[in-house]
């Protein structure tokens, strides 16, 4: 189950560079929230501070206020805790090199401490089958390392990670960027299905992407939001000129 | 605003353009098994933010990297206390004054016997040694890096690289016990003759004593041990120098020699000028192998081919049997000496090379 | 185009280039032959005198034939185990600073360079502190007021930090950064994502890094001639002076008695022999191991 997310004022920088303006908006609890924008729009860095990601570089900073259920995770939390409840997926498929495949999955558990092997092995399947990899790797959990799967089953081994510990809100990054157009509508369907349960923002630079998964989309431009509506207006009757000019190709 | 734009049907459910959805999560779900899901929820919750462990963590790893300051100062330490004995008797003259002695009225230098020393022969020792190290290595060291570099076709490369770096790998133990048996014989009778013979007459090649034993042999060896190092240096400097400046010059019609000279050796020249001072710093520390041949005498002769001693060898030779106190302080004085040269020696080297390669992954020396 | 002209300047140019190329050729052999020799002839003197005896007895005193170098075999085991426990723990240590918590900063500038630098210290002056440190009597330091095979593990291991520091700094520089990211974003503690993720992804690379340095100090005479001193008998203890290969190949290249030259010889064998296992090792494993890890 998921929760909602209420951005209050925040601002972001790195070093001088004043990334993210004043952003104001209510991410919805289990549904899929998109964001669109041209590329440098800070789409990016505005989910990285979603989960504290965005710190962890030297010259990052932020201020302002994001309160996940009803916790605020700059004031009331520490980074290591905020991400343990809110996963993530990169843009590029990162699994960990030296892993199989079972242990890619039960990483954010076991390093964390968890043991208890019979439960570690129900949630590494659930967390497969969740993520649509389960039937494809479910003979070489252990003997096959997670760097030796496809571009796509990688990425969706990264969401199976993700998953497996848990999380409130999934936070993705252009997921299916780096990926073939088959594996993309694989992980579209992927998202598709989860967002029942939790709640997922993704970045994404392609509309019709945004179009077909999720129910709200916000339209990011030069460091500010500038329209967060349901998808459906957003495409068909959008309130700003600025994102009208970009659906329609004028720019981006 | 109507727009026209291609937007393929939402796949929501048929309840279609809902409204905002609540924030807060009322909806459960009733098909996942929410009793364990929680369970690991609540027991990452419990976890804390290991702050402490971190912290632990960190200063540790600082620690031990602070301990290469501190290996510096424990050295540095050591041996400025050590030699506080023969300063305080000596005070600079130690670095060049000589003795008579007494008996027999002959100058001498180091003299445990009579408590009188002067580490002049060493630091002559060693500045001969290595310079005809360096005179003899450098040329060829930086031929094997120009032919490895440039001229080499590529399946050779690789063997011929290797077998210079096994050079560097060769214990200076090994390197002393073939010259002792191997050089040194051979250059007793078939070099050191003919060297006295047609050179002679400068002085500097008399050969009173042939034992083979001497600077000559001691610069070989030197030469030989500190190639690798000087070679290999060259060839990333000479590596790092980009392709682009090769062709330009190429395309004004160099010969490839000219390319090389100009393209890529004034280039590098800072780098390679690092190098041979790296070599140079090996070749001033450099003990067992030189030990072995310079023949051990605290004395300084002109001649090449005749015995002498260098800082290091005078340490290794004579440290653990010191006669007294005033002994032990004045080779741990030419210990700091060599310290402090080394590490000055080195650190030119390095800001010359880094100056150089700055910015491609350095390989370790 | 006129290429007619001048051509006894082109000919000069091609004959400097055909002679610049024989002077690299030249000198590449004068470097590979010395090489090439010293290899055989080691090969051959010490594989004549190498016998099993060599490899289970203990030195004979001066004069008698016979014997081996079995007490310095063991010895430069222990002096290495020693120093390994030293030099390796605090070296991966101060990698792990200078790459995970210090990339950029001046400390860790400055630390690298000094590393640098200590590697190019004379072994016979790090002889030379330890001496003071150990061998003196002294408060603070176990096994002092004499020598010890302590003090020769010592000095071996002060040897091996800085460049295990360094090579385990460069192996970790190789992680790629989305590895690390995808630790945080985990919410793995930090400690346990450079540990059991960071590390473990560079730790081929890191034991080669080991494994050069330990090979490096393994031929290492000079610091030990006054710490470790040698010895002629059978030890391993910590509080005593004890046997070690290169010592050992040392006091017998400098004796009299030919019997000792051939022992001398046979102990170089081995040494060199260890040491070429390890550099091949470390060139076998880098080449294939690193890039499996850190792909």
């Amino acid at each position: 189950m998921g929760v909602g997310i209420e951005v209050i004022n925040l601002n972001a920088w790195y070093g001088t560079n004043h990334t993210l303006q004043d952003i104001n908006l209510n991410i919805p609890a289990n549904h899929a929230t998109a964001l669109i924008g041209p590329s440098g729009c800070g789409k990016s860095t505005f989910v990285r501070c979603l989960n504290r990601m965005h710190e962890t570089n030297p010259i990052g900073r932020v201020t302002g206020t994001v309160r996940i259920g009803d916790l605020d995770i700059y004031k009331d939390a520490k980074p290591v805790e905020i991400r343990r409840r809110v996963g993530m997926v990169f843009q590029r498929p990162n699994p960990f090199p030296t892993m199989s495949i079972y242990d890619n999955v039960a990483a954010g558990l076991k390093l964390n401490g968890y043991s208890s092997r019979r439960v570690l092995d129900e949630i590494v399947e659930k967390s497969l089958k969740n993520s649509a990899l389960w039937d494809e790797v479910k003979d070489d959990l252990r003997k096959k390392s997670g760097a030796s799967l496809s571009g796509g089953q990688q990425q969706r081994l990264c969401i199976a990670r993700a998953l497996a510990v848990d999380p409130e809100v999934l936070l993705m990054d252009e997921p299916a960027s780096a990926l073939d157009p088959v594996s993309t509508s694989k992980i579209e369907d992927l998202i598709f299905q989860l967002k029942s349960q939790y709640t997922i923002v993704i970045v994404t630079h392609n509309m019709q992407q945004a179009a077909r998964v999720a129910e709200k989309t916000g339209f990011f431009l030069n460091g500010r939001m500038v329209e967060f509506d349901s998808t459906h207006k957003i495409f068909t009757n959008p309130s700003d000129k600025r994102t009208e000019d970009y659906i329609t190709g004028r720019f981006g | 605003m109507e727009v026209n734009v291609n937007v393929p049907e939402i796949r929501i459910s048929q309840a279609q353009l809902q409204p905002e959805p609540a924030s807060a999560g009322e909806q459960s779900r009733a098909d996942s098994p929410a009793v364990e899901v929680s369970a690991i929820r609540s027991f990452l919750l419990s976890r804390g933010n290991s702050a402490f462990a971190d912290r632990v963590f960190h200063w540790l790893m600082v620690l031990c990297a602070l301990s290469i300051f501190g290996i510096v100062i424990l050295i540095a330490t050591e041996l400025v206390t050590g030699s506080q004995l023969t300063w305080s008797r000596f005070g600079f003259n130690f670095f060049y004054k000589a003795f008579t002695d007494p008996d027999t009225k002959a100058i001498l230098y180091w003299d445990p016997v009579n408590g009188n020393f002067s580490a002049l022969p060493f630091i002559y020792g060693t500045l001969v040694s290595s310079f005809l190290g360096l005179l003899m290595a450098v040329p060829l060291a930086i031929g094997v890096a120009i032919f490895l570099t440039e001229m080499c076709p590529g399946a050779l490369r690789g063997p011929l690289a290797f077998l210079t770096e096994l050079l560097a790998a060769i214990p200076s133990v090994i390197y002393g016990l073939w010259a002792v048996f191997v050089l040194v014989p051979l250059l007793r009778q078939h070099v050191n003759p003919h060297l006295s013979q047609l050179f002679g007459w400068t002085g500097f090649f008399n050969d009173d004593n042939p034992t083979g034993l001497g600077f000559i042999s001691a610069g070989v060896i030197l030469a030989i041990m500190i190639l690798p190092i000087i070679s290999s240096l060259t060839r990333e400097v000479m590596s790092a120098v980009p392709h682009s400046q090769r062709e330009a010059v190429l395309a004004l019609g160099a010969t490839r020699w000219e390319m090389i000279r100009t393209g890529v050796l004034r280039n590098a020249r800072i780098g390679i000028v690092g190098a041979v001072i790296l070599g140079l710093g090996r070749a001033l520390g450099e003990t067992m192998a030189v030990t072995m041949v310079i023949g051990n005498s605290p004395e300084i002769h002109r001649s090449l081919l005749a015995n002498g001693s260098t800082m290091a060898s005078v340490i290794a030779n004579e440290y653990a049997e010191a006669s007294s106190d005033l002994h032990l302080s004045a080779l741990t004085e030419i210990g700091l000496a060599l310290f402090a040269v080394t590490i000055v020696v080195n650190a030119i080297a390095r800001l010359l090379v880094w100056a150089v390669t700055r910015g491609t992954p350095a390989q370790i020396h | 185009m006129r290429t007619g002209q001048n051509t006894l300047r082109a000919k000069i140019r091609t004959l400097t280039d055909h002679a610049a190329t024989g002077l690299a050729i030249l000198s590449t052999i004068l470097v590979v032959a010395p090489l090439v020799a010293i290899f055989v002839y080691l090969i051959f003197k010490g594989a004549s005198s190498l016998s099993l005896d060599f490899f289970i007895k203990i030195p004979k005193p001066e004069g008698e034939s016979g014997g081996g170098m079995a007490n310095a075999i063991v010895g430069s085991g222990i002096l290495l185990g020693l120093a390994s426990l030293i030099g390796v723990p605090i070296g991966i240590a101060g990698g792990i600073f200078l790459s995970e918590f210090g990339r950029g900063t001046k400390l860790a500038n400055a630390i690298r360079f000094t590393a640098d630098v200590l590697n190019g210290v004379p072994s016979i002056v790090m002889g030379v502190a330890v001496y003071a440190l150990v061998v003196k009597p002294s408060r603070f330091m176990p096994f002092s007021g004499h020598f010890s095979a302590f003090s020769g593990g010592v000095a071996l291991g002060i040897m091996m930090i800085p460049t295990v520091c360094r090579t385990t700094e460069e192996m970790l520089l190789m992680v790629p950064h989305a590895v690390r990211e995808a630790a945080l974003g985990l919410g793995v503690p930090n400690w346990r994502s450079v540990l059991s993720i960071t590390v473990k992804t560079a730790s081929p690379g890191i034991i080669t890094g080991c494994m050069l340095a330990f090979a490096r100090v393994a031929g290492e005479t000079a610091p030990l001639i006054f710490t470790a001193l040698g010895n002629s008998f059978w030890s391993t203890n910590l509080d005593q002076p004890i046997a070690a290969l290169p010592l050992q190949i040392y006091v017998y290249a400098i004796s009299p008695y030919d019997d000792q030259h051939r022992l001398a010889w046979a102990g170089a064998l081995v040494l060199i022999a260890l040491i070429v296992i390890a550099v091949s090792l470390v060139r076998y494993v880098t080449s294939r191991g690193v890039l499996k890890g850190a792909s």
